[in-house]
């Protein structure tokens, strides 16, 4: 810990991390590293190496079997509830399936956002205030897609879903954000879209971003910094400035080849 | 940073105009079909009592009635056999005729289907009224009813499995110039036959469970008797006979699921 | 490897080579069996007269039956027949949510007892058929289309809780989630998430089986329990065919229309 403490102090750490399901499989084994406020951090390995998991770990959707994962210095662990609500509030989380509503507007699904924000009954009856419309409006701005402000989601192409998925995450006026295979179910034209954008919000409004990748061209194009995992173990941390192809190429090593 | 002005929302989507109409259409049906059906959810709970009795005479099953009803419980498997065999026999010509990648006439093609159509609309009970009528008390018009009944049902399942075939063998047949029932024959049942039986055998089970209340009219089998115990108010053989029919209906369905796996 | 000629007398390649005539004599077992049992003596001798009557009949129908502002005419009772649907399957609708929820498995567990007994429960309804509730209703409430609304609610909580159940345990979780991870508790995952998903669905399968109600609703009448069942028991009874014409007239039309609304709906709806 003294160490880190030289940089800038982290904003999410792992400690000792471990994660083993109820069926036996070990998820994540004995992870430790520290991410510095700011930084767009790309994960990437195989599907199954974990990536996931580890990602699910920082707004507690997944439980840890042990060790500690610290959010502004304060372990996740400890939170319950309410306390919960509130961490899972500042960080912002976006899937590989956009996970939208797809019946409802895309109003609706960005000011769904707001929901830690707001008293139960008043979500279930849809009264957001018109400030906070604005605010989706204005998030929608930022993901470009303001003319598709009161379209269904689902008439909206995969690209156009994950950034109306982005601003649903801006809403909560995150810290982090988190994105679990954002551009897996997209095609070239729309990862571009989307991972700028990420890339934007990362630049301009100084938030961390944590992006689970399966490309290493990509994650090179995009990061700062480039951790491998392997079977639930962290193999590989290099921050962008000494990422080599050769080096990363031997995360996507199968067991046997190694 | 500045914002391009807001847009307004749709007047329609501002003012909800399609949650309430909605809402007030269902409010006013169901208003409506309230008072049609003069429903009065007080005279049932004023009531409750007596159903009570009836329940509970419901759970004290009059077990030793089994072997009364065991003779007609066979009658009503029976009469579900031959019933789904008529209605599947007479189902393939006409689910020939009314699939479109066998049958180029779309009129033809349009007329059959609308005769399927109507066959479904009716129900199976109203089919065996009138064939009680016609043939007169017994089993032979629950074969009728249930015949006709799985005629319709089967039609359309065995002609939507026509219509997945893979056209290819019937291209190479009828460039050989083979006659339209060869190719029927050699390229097209053997790529059915299959799935048709294993859509008969559904059929099957569902006709089991129709073909028990069908004798409350007439028809014959297990209904028979079904009618006779509500007639004498004797809830116990009533739920005697609902328990067999579920174990009949469980057992079929077992045997059925079994070989359309099989099948499959 | 085995060789083939070792193949040939293995006791599977047996079976395998007589499974057909085996199955030959189970189906003709099955079929002597069913043909044996069944009695079609008794025939009636004027089934040929009253075949010719009834064709006759749907030739000839009695046209004036279709209205007569006696409030028993084919038009009030289609309508009140369509009432006793539409009431039944909507208070049946609302009934099979809690119990959808009773019998969804959703969280994985070995032995999961909540969604067990639910769906026991759910078969223990299917178990009732429609005609026996509406006699039993019809004991509690007397005669008439309110015994019918009550055994079509009661019936379809068997289908709806099931299909209900079924689209709970096979929805895309993936809105809860997002909902979830933006800091929501489960009362606005539900509201925000579940309840818009699922919504489609529920409304899909309501008008898919309020269709099978319709056909439910009018032969409930032949045991007293409203509708155009009745008159229509009646005149089979009283050998009345053009009135029988008539009425299964009305009642494919009122099928035909209702199946054809209710799919463009369900069209719209997915």
């Amino acid at each position: 810990m003294q160490a880190t403490a030289s940089q800038s102090d982290p904003i999410i750490s792992f400690r000792h991390v471990n994660k083993i399901y109820n069926n036996g499989t070990v998820g994540l084994k004995d992870i430790n590293f520290d991410i510095p406020r700011g930084q767009f951090l790309v994960v990437v390995g195989l599907s199954g190496a974990g990536k996931s998991t580890l990602l699910r770990t920082i707004n507690r959707m997944h439980e840890i079997s042990s060790g500690e994962v610290l959010v502004d210095n304060e372990s996740v662990s400890a939170y319950k509830g309410k306390s919960l609500r509130q961490l899972r509030r500042k960080i912002g989380m976006i899937f590989q399936n956009f996970n939208l509503v797809k019946r409802s507007t895309v109003e609706k699904n960005v000011l769904s956002g707001l929901v830690s924000y707001y008293p139960t009954w008043k979500c279930v009856l849809g009264l957001f205030s018109a400030d906070d419309r604005k605010r989706a409006f204005q998030a929608l701005t930022r993901v470009s897609l303001t003319k598709k402000i009161f379209a269904r989601a689902d008439e909206l192409s995969g690209g156009q879903q994950q950034r109306v998925a982005i601003a649903r995450a801006l809403m909560q006026e995150p810290k982090i954000i988190l994105a679990d295979e954002p551009i897996a179910s997209l095609d070239p034209r729309t990862t571009k879209a989307v991972m700028d954008t990420l890339q934007r919000l990362n630049r301009e409004d100084g938030i961390t971003v944590i992006v689970n990748l399966h490309s290493v061209e990509l994650a090179q194009q995009y990061a700062d910094r480039i951790v491998g995992l392997r079977a639930g173990e962290l193999v590989y941390d290099e921050d962008i400035a000494n990422v080599t192809t050769e080096a990363l190429d031997h995360v996507y090593q199968t067991d046997s080849e190694v | 940073m500045s914002y391009p002005e807001m847009p307004q929302r749709p007047w329609s989507q501002r003012h909800h105009v399609r949650a309430i109409v909605w809402t007030l259409v269902l409010i006013i049906l169901l208003a409506l079909s309230s008072w049609a059906t003069g429903a009065d959810f007080g005279m049932f709970l004023a009531n409750l009592d007596q159903f009570t009795v009836l329940l509970v005479q419901m759970a004290h099953p009059a077990w030793d009635y089994l072997s009364v009803i065991i003779q007609p419980l066979y009658e009503t498997i029976q009469m579900a056999i031959l019933g789904t065999t008529i209605g599947a026999a007479f189902a393939i010509p006409f689910s020939i005729l009314a699939a479109h990648n066998l049958v180029s006439n779309k009129y033809l093609r349009g007329l059959i289907r609308f005769v399927l159509d109507l066959v479904r609309t009716l129900p199976d009970l109203l089919l065996a009224a009138i064939f009680v009528a016609v043939f007169g008390i017994g089993s032979t018009a629950g074969v009728v009813t249930l015949a006709i009944f799985s005629f319709g049902m089967v039609s359309k399942l065995f002609y939507e499995v026509i219509e997945t075939i893979d056209m290819g063998p019937l291209e190479a047949m009828k460039s050989v110039g083979a006659s339209k029932i060869t190719i029927i024959w050699y390229a097209v049942l053997p790529q059915v036959l299959n799935q048709f039986v294993s859509y008969f055998l559904y059929t099957l089970e569902i006709n089991v469970r129709a073909s028990t209340v069908l004798g409350y009219l007439g028809a014959g089998g297990i209904g028979v008797y079904l009618q006779r115990s509500l007639d004498q108010f004797n809830y116990s053989a009533t739920a005697m006979i609902i328990l067999a029919t579920l174990v009949v209906v469980m057992v079929i369905d077992g045997v059925s699921n079994h070989l359309r796996r099989v099948l499959l | 490897m085995q060789t083939t000629l070792s193949h040939e007398f293995s006791p599977r390649s047996l079976w395998q080579r007589w499974r057909w005539l085996i199955w030959l004599v189970v189906i003709i077992a099955i079929y002597s069996w069913a043909i044996g049992g069944l009695q079609f003596t008794g025939l009636q001798a004027s089934a040929k007269e009253v075949s010719k009557s009834i064709a006759n009949g749907l030739v000839h129908p009695d046209w004036a039956y279709v209205y007569n502002g006696s409030g028993e005419d084919l038009s009030t009772l289609t309508l009140q027949t369509l009432a006793i649907a539409f009431l039944g399957t909507i208070v049946s609708a609302f009934i099979s949510v809690p119990f959808a929820f009773w019998a969804a498995r959703t969280v994985h567990e070995r032995w999961h007892l909540r969604s067990g007994s639910g769906k026991v429960m759910l078969t223990l309804i299917r178990t009732f058929p429609e005609i026996v509730l509406a006699i039993m209703f019809i004991k509690a409430v007397g005669p008439g289309s309110y015994a019918g609304v009550l055994a079509i609610s009661i019936h379809s909580i068997g289908m709806l809780g099931k299909l209900f159940s079924e689209s709970l345990e096979n929805m895309d979780r993936g809105a809860e989630e997002a909902i979830t991870s933006a800091g929501g508790n489960h009362a606005q995952v539900f509201a925000l998430a579940t309840v818009p998903t699922i919504m489609p669905e529920f409304i899909s399968y309501t008008l898919y089986r309020f269709e099978i109600a319709v056909r439910s609703a009018s032969i409930l009448g032949m045991v007293g329990a409203g509708g155009i069942g009745t008159p229509m028991i009646f005149a089979i009874q009283t050998r009345n065919w053009p009135r029988v014409g008539i009425i299964l007239l009305g009642i494919v039309v009122m099928v035909l229309l209702i199946d054809t609304l209710s799919e463009q709906l369900r069209k719209k709806l997915i």
